[in-house]
């Protein structure tokens, strides 16, 4: 600390007033510390998400584009039966799924390694190397795979002479492209969640005769199963609400982010779009409902 | 449990493989930056630094740096007023609401950013009659920033106690004189990790950005997107791209100056 004043007897200034009276007065110092990042947080953004809402039941004059404020049913009515709606809204959980899934298979074994038998300068070295790429733009990522993916790309090259292809773009493209933007995401919390089983467990069911499949089925397993939902929050969320990754390197392909973007922009119609949107909002808070109770939402 | 040597070795090279995997296509498109085709074509026909000068004479992507810049610096001075008082809240105090409030916290990073995105959008345009422009895309940043900015300075509090809070409150200092003297030279380095994340994290946004910036308003991210399907900008493209994973070290080293033991939590 660098040199303070040292004066026998404090000033009475109207600073020291108000500091004297904060002190004894607890509840008027949280009022303070909360008034503005809660203003904000309510204002931009629960007030923004409850007014996505709301937009939702309002329509657009198909004549003019001015929205009417008057309350219809009917663009839930078309999202829920429009059969464009239902298709593109199982494409897009189908990719999330199938994103989450990968991603969960490439980072526990990953991770587990990291954590349980890389020495602490190995392990250093591995985590630098997992989180590097998180640094890099999201685009930057997603041009890669552009590249990598493109039919006179590296991996048509490495594949040809064992006739293979490369995929080209499409939902195989997107899926691969997604598992590798979030990888680092679903690595970091089971990483954490695999720290935090004590060595001494897994020694002691070593001990009492337990092989490696049975610990780590059930005991390391049920440990870190929180911190693998928490990743997998990140995944499915993010994939859900992607539309840049599948303009990039799905082809022609459509996922629910770009019946939203369409709608905002060139059809002008924000109603629709908040409906749209609304199909994400479920899903997504339909799973972190069913996940709460793991204590998963402790690990993000 | 003791895993057997062929178990360690195999997860050591499924380990290498994946992080093979990883970091191929970012070497993919530096060697893209220096190649003759336009068109990604691998191998390479031929190697160039045309584009490498091409980019950094182009107008449009060096304005666009400057607008990321602009919006990520004023992004992160608010999220780092906004976040710290609110760690301080959360964590110097207990009272009803608290969960709420820091589940409120991670909303914008949890939920999709088209959700987050759109409903701004809708809330600037149709609600409160705004029009785009830069500032719009500010406030979007600013909030899905300050979790970061939370989730640092409110790990950091959890850890130092408040014993030297109270020796400092002991002695006579006011409330003000030991958050200066004594919290904040505690919270620094704290700040500066969470305050990078933010800014990474706003640099780099594509998908708020696309709903909340003005026409007028390009960012690098919206740079890039634009010009990623143009024919004969790709090798540009790869050109920025290889500069941002460049650039992007410098702030992992500061990380890991300052994390010496302790993580960075995004």
């Amino acid at each position: 600390m660098t040199s303070a004043h040292v004066e026998s007897r404090p000033r009475r200034t109207t600073a020291r007033a108000g500091s004297a009276f904060l002190s004894t007065h607890p509840r008027t110092r949280l009022a303070l510390l909360l008034a503005a990042p809660l203003f904000w947080l309510v204002i931009v953004y629960i007030v923004a998400l409850a007014l996505l809402l709301v937009t939702a039941f309002w329509s657009v004059d198909s004549f003019t584009g001015v929205i009417t404020t008057e309350f219809t049913l009917d663009n839930i009515i078309e999202v829920v039966t429009g059969s464009l709606y239902q298709t593109v809204t199982l494409r897009t959980v189908g990719v999330a799924l199938a994103v989450t899934i990968i991603d969960v298979v490439l980072a526990l074994p990953i991770a587990f390694f990291m954590a349980k038998v890389a020495t602490p300068r190995m392990q250093r070295v591995l985590l630098i190397m997992v989180l590097t790429p998180l640094w890099a733009s999201y685009l930057v990522k997603a041009y890669a795979w552009r590249s990598v993916l493109s039919q006179d790309g590296i991996l048509e090259w490495l594949l040809a002479p064992f006739g293979g292809h490369t995929p080209g773009y499409g939902l195989p493209a997107t899926i691969i492209t997604l598992s590798y933007l979030w990888l680092p995401y679903v690595i970091l919390p089971i990483y954490a969640g695999l720290e935090r089983v004590p060595d001494s467990l897994l020694e002691a069911s070593g001990d009492l005769g337990g092989k490696t499949w049975p610990t780590l089925r059930l005991i390391v397993f049920p440990l870190i199963l929180p911190a693998i939902i928490a990743g997998t929050i990140f995944s499915f969320s993010l994939s859900l609400g992607d539309y840049i990754t599948v303009n990039i390197v799905g082809g022609t392909n459509q996922m629910l982010g770009n019946l939203v973007y369409t709608n905002v922009g060139a059809a002008n119609n924000l109603p629709l779009a908040s409906a749209i949107a609304l199909i994400p909002i479920v899903i997504i808070f339909g799973y972190l409902f069913l996940v709460r109770r793991t204590g998963a939402l402790d690990n993000l | 449990m003791r895993l057997s040597r062929p178990a360690r070795v195999t997860l050591g090279v499924i380990t290498a493989i994946i992080l093979v995997i990883v970091y191929v296509p970012l070497l993919v498109v530096l060697v893209n930056s220096f190649s003759t085709s336009t068109a990604l074509t691998w191998p390479p026909p031929g190697f160039t630094l045309e584009w490498w000068g091409k980019a950094f004479q182009s107008a449009g992507a060096l304005e666009a740096v400057l607008t990321s810049v602009q919006v990520a610096v004023i992004s992160t001075i608010i999220a780092l007023v906004l976040g710290t008082l609110i760690s301080i809240a959360l964590q110097r105090f207990e009272f009803f609401g608290r969960d709420a409030i820091s589940l409120l916290v991670i909303l914008p990073i949890a939920l999709p950013g088209i959700i987050t995105g759109i409903a701004l959008n809708n809330f600037f345009r149709t609600i409160m009659g705004v029009p785009l422009s830069i500032w719009t895309v500010v406030i979007a940043h600013a909030t899905f920033c300050i979790v970061t900015v939370f989730n640092n300075v409110i790990a950091r509090l959890r850890r130092q106690g408040t014993n030297l809070e109270e020796a400092s409150a002991d002695l006579g200092a006011g409330i003000w004189t030991t958050f200066r003297l004594v919290t904040f030279p505690q919270l620094r380095s704290a700040l500066l990790a969470g305050g990078l994340l933010a800014f990474a994290l706003s640099f780099d946004e594509i998908i708020v950005t696309t709903f909340t910036a003005g026409s007028g308003v390009t960012t690098l991210p919206i740079f890039i997107l634009n010009n990623m399907f143009r024919p004969n900008q790709a090798p540009i493209v790869s050109v920025i791209a290889v500069v941002l994973v460049l650039v992007s070290i410098i702030p992992i080293y500061i990380a890991q100056r300052l994390g010496k033991g302790e993580e960075v939590k995004r």
